[in-house]
């Protein structure tokens, strides 16, 4: 099982590559005792968004499936949490709420899912769509001010958004602050490394080779479908648990975390990061959330203006992105010192699926 | 024995009729070559056969089954395997990676990576393992991609144009490469325009013109026949 940690599909392996994340791990675990509690807040909040990143990664990058959907299953989540977590009483059972809201939104992409995939519609298509679906929604909830739209006590409460719902709870204990940095921090732990070996294993392989060439794919004997469909739920799953943890952090989701600018971020963030690997996706949202929130203090606007730059600047000068793009040249830059100073007996640690093109 | 059955089978593209009322039988163990001029049809009967185009009328049945119906994912996992007429790999990937896709179905651990070297190495192209498919010559990609089908063991391999782009060496080598398969038993249903290697392959040939059979039988019998010369061998017999 552990071998496919380092496989063809993901960015750095060997070594060198695990020392590092074990590192940076270790810097993450320990950043809370040094900081105080309201930045502490904010990196769980710039934490909160990376599954979102990393399931339109796994859907385009390694699926070939361009969704402008993240933010409509994160909605369904996020409302969902709210409404389960009002309507259960709060408490312990917003764990449930947690869970039952990810599984909702998992299977509203199952089903949305089957109608394009099965309806044969890919490409541009398959990115027109899930934004039509994602404005209905934002559309949808912006409507919903009236006190008829309830479900239970939970009110939807239009525009103004829902509040009232309790953070995630075990006991009487809020996670919130340091814990929620921490729960956070082992959930991307444990996505990232399921991710790496989802995709570096056999159904990987044919969730790329769908990617590459779907018609030889099915030649091969695969249902292609049924692999785009897997994609495409655990992909917006992940959006969903995103927008579950958003509502349980801030206890409160409006419909503007739902519409077009909100559902352009993801894509600016993976497209900028690199979209064919789980690391440099990881790396680059985390850095773009955390300088987005540092121009939104000075200048929402300009925040905004900058992903709109950076977008552009990714499709002109690094398609395939600059994290990864930095990534690679960096290992190559390693990798060819290495073999200049140890010779052609030098192993393979570290190396990237690049070296062999 | 017949291994596929086509019967009484068309396909209209609006008014146009590709392929019309053909009965064609392949059966198991042969290697039957379909050929015909330009616009005959027979890349459309192959489409039909794989299951990529839908019949307009008629029916399709492997193995006795009818799978008229569905879909080339089910019609591999009966027992075809395909290669089609322009090089279909994955060129973003390396090459033993794609011959690996074709493998994981039905052989893993050791076994798979056994298979994958027997296989990289009967194709030439064991020192470009590490290469992207798309960096390949054409000829390479033909035989990649026919390494993938035969990565399947089917009980009928099709092949549409295998040794197009191919020099004559290659082509040689592919032909036999296919009898090597035939003689352990594999059926193989090949559509080609190089006459030289149907004569070295084919033990049954089908001749399809203006989307109709026109003749069908043993080479001998087929290049003995006066129309069929007419319509597509002239030139062979001119060289």
């Amino acid at each position: 099982m552990l071998k496919l940690l380092d496989g063809p599909q993901t960015l750095g392996r060997g070594k060198i590559f695990w020392s590092c994340f074990l590192a940076v791990l270790a810097g993450a675990l320990i950043y809370p005792l040094f900081a105080d509690s309201y930045d502490v807040g904010n990196f769980a909040y710039f934490l909160i968004w990376i599954f979102m990143a990393l399931g339109l990664c796994l859907m385009w990058g390694y699926g070939g499936m361009l969704s402008f959907g993240q933010t409509f299953f994160f909605g369904i989540a996020g409302y969902g949490y709210g409404v389960l977590a009002i309507d259960m009483g709060g408490g312990t059972a917003t764990i449930a709420a947690l869970v039952l809201s990810v599984v909702i939104a998992m299977i509203a992409a199952g089903i949305l899912g089957y109608f394009m995939i099965w309806g044969g519609i890919s490409g541009i298509f398959f990115g027109i769509v899930t934004l039509s679906a994602t404005l209905v929604l934002a559309f949808f909830l912006g409507q919903t001010a009236g006190p008829e739209w309830h479900i239970g006590p939970a009110r939807l409460n239009g525009f103004n958004g829902m509040k009232g719902m309790d953070p995630l709870t075990v006991g009487s204990f809020d996670i919130e602050g340091s814990a929620l940095y921490y729960l956070m921090i082992a959930l991307i732990v444990i996505v990232y490394i399921a991710l790496r070996m989802l995709v570096n294993s056999s159904v990987g392989n044919v969730i790329v080779a769908t990617r590459e060439n779907p018609q030889r794919a099915e030649m091969l004997g695969y249902d292609v479908r049924k692999y785009q469909l897997l994609t495409f739920v655990i992909g917006s799953g992940l959006a969903g648990l995103s927008g579950a943890l958003y509502t349980s952090w801030g206890q409160f989701i409006t419909p503007s975390s739902i519409g077009l600018p909100a559902a352009a971020m993801p894509i600016v963030w993976v497209a900028f990061s690199g979209r064919n690997d789980l690391t440099a996706t990881l790396v680059g949202s985390f850095l773009l959330l955390f300088g987005f929130q540092t121009i939104t203090v000075y200048s929402q606007q300009a925040a905004l203006v900058l992903m709109g730059v950076l977008l552009l600047a990714t499709v002109m000068l690094a398609p395939q992105g600059f994290v990864l793009g930095i990534g690679k040249l960096v290992v190559d830059w390693w990798t060819r010192r290495r073999r200049r100073d140890e010779g052609p007996a030098l192993a393979d640690t570290g190396r990237l699926q690049s070296d062999e093109t | 024995m017949a291994l596929v059955e086509v019967k009484g089978v068309s396909k209209r593209f609006g008014g146009l009729t590709a392929v019309s009322e053909v009965d064609l039988t392949v059966n198991a163990g042969e290697v039957h070559c379909l050929i015909g001029p330009n616009g005959a049809g027979k890349s459309t009967l192959f489409k039909l056969i794989v299951g990529l185009y839908p019949p307009t009328a008629g029916s399709i049945l492997f193995d006795s089954i009818d799978i008229t119906a569905e879909r080339p994912f089910a019609r591999v996992q009966r027992g075809m395997s395909i290669k089609m007429q322009a090089p279909s790999v994955f060129k973003e990937l390396p090459v033993r990676q794609n011959i690996q896709i074709a493998l994981q179905e039905r052989l893993s651990g050791a076994e798979c990576a056994a298979e994958e070297e027997r296989l990289l190495s009967l194709l030439n192209l064991a020192e470009d393992s590490g290469k992207l498919a798309g960096a390949l010559s054409h000829g390479q990609q033909q035989w990649l991609e026919i390494g993938m089908a035969l990565a399947l063991q089917p009980q009928l391999l099709l092949l549409d144009e295998p040794t197009a782009g191919m020099s004559p060496e290659e082509t040689y080598k592919t032909g036999e490469l296919i009898k090597s398969f035939n003689a352990e038993g594999m059926t193989v249903l090949v559509v080609e325009h190089d006459m030289a290697f149907v004569r070295q392959v084919a033990q049954r040939v089908t001749v399809l013109h203006l989307g109709k059979i026109f003749a069908r039988g043993s080479l001998d019998a087929i290049l003995e026949d006066e129309k069929v010369a007419e319509i597509y061998l002239g030139k062979t017999h001119a060289h």
